[in-house]
């Protein structure tokens, strides 16, 4: 009886902000479904485009989301390291492996196969590095300090790649061809988007596959449960995390191979598309990881169809945009959009 | 006995502090004299600051201090405060220039009474800068206080992101009005002075200008210390040490962190419209992430919550910046090292935060109950949702 009472009590005190939310949020996707109708073509052409970068903003978001999860902490590091592993990338298929635009097919799959083989693993190491190094004397401090050092180490990794690879863009030559695969009635997929999907799909996958079936996996939920508990179960907490910075790690990795195919990458790439990855981790609901999918393709829907359609701000604003969606998240709907209300969400 | 000889002890103390307070203020106001003959000094001589330099160390170290209202004494991180220094630049840009030719307007100001544009003494635009910044963070700080810790940091963040790309392209193309003459900037701002005597154009003007900084900052540091020790600062205090108790023993959460969050902004905005008098200008390039973490530094290296430290940290981290890193690029390059320190100024700072955090973490000239806290830890996770369930005071009497 009396949770039924604080049930309706907290339903009538949300009420107006959630009203106010609701009514933002119908007009938005009206709007989309008005764009829609206005030219189904162009819309669907530049939504591809926004899932392509919002699969790529949703491999980031999982980083955060999966640290974020076990430690309570933004790693704002995370996104400095997915800069770098695209620079390390750029260097790996220019200098040594040499892959040009007459590439066979085959040896550019086997290429980049064998890229990741080497960033992935290594950006791991670093990653979980970051951890044992700055993140892990500072566990039972005032959480303001963790999050405080994860500011200053994205700044040091963020100055490792500038110190390596310089202010210049890099970029690989279109060894993937940008014809189409795809083509339904004017609604094009080009081979390099489609690579994105052939690549970000498999890895999810198999990451799913991880967290949920696998041992270390169980392990890794139990601890972003309850850590004490997990503890008292017999879970090794240190390792967990360690594996936590490892997965987070080779999964910027990969988004960082897969952006590099797409775009330029600089020494601080890493730091925008980092802050809008966090925006897509709690926009999907932070710690909870088909919500950093999500969020990320939502976030790269929202950001094509600002760029590509006709009425709106224009990619001047995308940024402000981006931020305006993560403070109107953080009021209206602070768990996100799949996370649930907990006592320390938001 | 004891009691008596510790009161004893404590008052030297005290009055020690007065005379090493006393001397470091006497020894800035006579330093345009003396910095020439600093600079002709051996070995420590390259290394002395331009006067010039130091009006810019001082304008940084104001912005420190203001952030150390919010970091240091509520313990709420706030990531984006370079918006308030562009908040207060651009007021500066719209009630001290040509910005706005549509209307003429002129009230003290220094300039010739023909000028288009709107032109108020920038003595109260000073004051203008600190209102209208102060009301930009209550605006800021009400939807996002209600956010507990790192969210919080993030939305800052958000807005700290915000306020400059808006700057950037409030302009005729961008907004249809052209508000902040977007990527160009503001310039040129008036000077400060007095009627017919312009500061700009007196012959040591940094030297004026190096003397008002002082006197704003003295004016800061009055403010902060009052504050801190005001009923407002101590609840900041105990918000910083315990939410939830703080909330149980009566204090009105959002409205405290709200206070904190606008007079943390106030100084900024301040320190922001006095910059841009200094430099005859607003522009955007100046207003990017890197500012506010840069301040933030300033604020972990000194001693968060410590006033004294973090004027030292402030004047440190400035002096690194502005002259500091470029005379030891210099020194290391005559030396035959090809290496530019300028060039990772800001990996220099990030690994200044992550040594301070990891080895000493209550900065160079810690806050007493600072330590005590970082020590003993707090409470930092809730035992109750106090967001949801409003404060004890707060509380609606009909929801029951």
């Amino acid at each position: 009886m009396a949770t039924a009472i604080a049930a309706l009590q907290r339903v009538r005190s949300s009420s107006l902000i959630d009203l106010i939310g609701l009514v933002l949020l119908t007009s938005l996707l009206l709007w989309v479904v008005v764009k829609f109708f206005e030219d189904p073509t162009r819309f669907l052409n530049v939504a591809v485009i926004g899932l392509t970068t919002g699969a790529i903003y949703g491999l980031v978001a999982l980083g955060y989301t999966l640290v974020y999860g076990i430690l309570q902490l933004i790693n704002f590091a995370h996104g400095d390291v997915f800069a770098l592993s695209g620079l390390v990338a750029s260097t790996i298929i220019l200098s040594v492996l040499g892959l040009d635009e007459d590439t066979s097919a085959i040896i550019v799959v086997l290429g980049l196969l064998a890229t990741l083989a080497v960033t992935m693993p290594l950006f791991a190491v670093v990653n979980a590095g970051i951890e044992r190094v700055a993140y892990k004397p500072l566990r039972h401090a005032p959480r303001l300090a963790a999050l405080i050092t994860a500011v200053g180490m994205s700044f040091i990794v963020q100055n490792v790649a500038l110190a390596l690879y310089g202010v210049d863009f890099e970029s690989v030559p279109n060894f993937i061809p940008r014809t189409a695969a795809i083509d339904i009635g004017g609604v094009v997929i080009q081979w390099n988007k489609l690579a994105v999907f052939m690549i970000v799909i498999p890895v999810l996958l198999a990451m799913t596959w991880f967290v949920r079936s696998t041992r270390q996996g169980k392990g890794m939920r139990a601890v972003a449960q309850d850590t004490e508990a997990a503890a008292m179960m017999g879970i090794n907490v240190n390792r967990t995390i360690s594996v936590t910075f490892f997965l987070a790690g080779s999964l910027a990795a990969v988004a960082g191979l897969v952006y590099l195919l797409q775009f330029n990458v600089r020494y601080d790439t890493g730091f925008e598309l980092g802050l809008i990855a966090f925006t897509a981790a709690v926009l999907g609901g932070i710690g909870n990881l088909t919500g950093a999918v999500l969020g990320g393709l939502c976030i790269g829907l929202v950001q094509a169809f600002n760029e590509g359609l006709d009425g709106t701000p224009g990619g001047d604003w995308t940024r402000s945009l981006v931020f305006g969606i993560l403070i109107a998240v953080l009021v209206f709907r602070p768990e996100g959009i799949l996370g649930e209300r907990t006592p320390e969400g938001a | 006995m004891s009691e008596a000889l510790q009161g004893f002890a404590s008052r030297v103390r005290t009055e020690r502090g007065w005379w090493v307070a006393g001397g470091v203020v006497v020894g800035a106001l006579i330093y345009p004299f003396i910095v020439e003959t600093l600079q002709v000094l051996p070995l420590i001589g390259d290394f002395v600051p331009r006067t010039g330099s130091m009006v810019v160390m001082l304008v940084f170290t104001m912005m420190a201090l203001g952030l150390n209202v919010v970091v240091g004494y509520a313990g709420l991180l706030d990531l984006g405060y370079v918006a308030f220094y562009a908040a207060g630049a651009y007021t500066a840009g719209w009630f001290a220039s040509l910005q706005f030719e549509q209307v003429t307007f002129h009230f003290g100001s220094t300039v010739s009474n023909d000028l288009p544009g709107i032109h108020i003494s920038m003595w109260f635009v000073l004051a203008a800068a600190g209102i209208f910044t102060t009301i930009v963070g209550i605006i800021i700080g009400l939807p996002t206080l209600r956010l507990r810790g790192d969210y919080l940091a993030i939305v800052t963040l958000g807005f700290g992101e915000i306020v400059p790309q808006f700057v950037r392209n409030a302009d005729e193309s961008g907004l249809g009005f052209d508000l902040t003459n977007g990527t160009y900037g503001i310039t040129p701002i008036d000077s400060l002075g007095f009627g017919s005597f312009v500061l700009r154009d007196q012959q040591n003007k940094d030297d004026l200008y190096y003397w008002t900084a002082i006197g704003l900052i003295l004016f800061t540091v009055f403010c902060c210390i009052r504050l801190r020790d005001s009923r407002l600062g101590r609840a900041w205090i105990a918000i910083r040490e315990d939410e939830t108790a703080a909330a149980a023993m009566g204090i009105p959460l959002m409205r405290t962190k709200t206070w904190s969050y606008a007079i943390g902004a106030f100084f900024g905005g301040i320190a922001g419209a006095f910059y841009s008098s200094f430099r005859a200008g607003a522009f955007p390039a100046d207003f990017f992430f890197n500012v506010s973490i840069f301040i933030l530094c300033m604020v972990i290296l000194g001693g968060i919550g410590s006033i004294w430290g973090v004027l030292a940290g402030g004047m440190i981290l400035g002096y690194l910046n502005i002259e500091g890193l470029s005379t030891i690029g210099a020194k290391v390059q005559d030396a035959g090292l090809d290496f530019d320190p300028t060039k990772y100024n800001f990996g220099i700072y990030g690994f200044i935060i992550v040594a301070m955090m990891l080895f000493r973490p209550t900065g160079l000239i810690p806050e007493r109950r600072h330590k005590i806290e970082l020590a003993e830890g707090v409470r930092d996770s809730p035992f109750y949702d106090v967001q949801t369930e409003g404060t004890l005071t707060d509380r609606d009497p009909s929801d029951n």
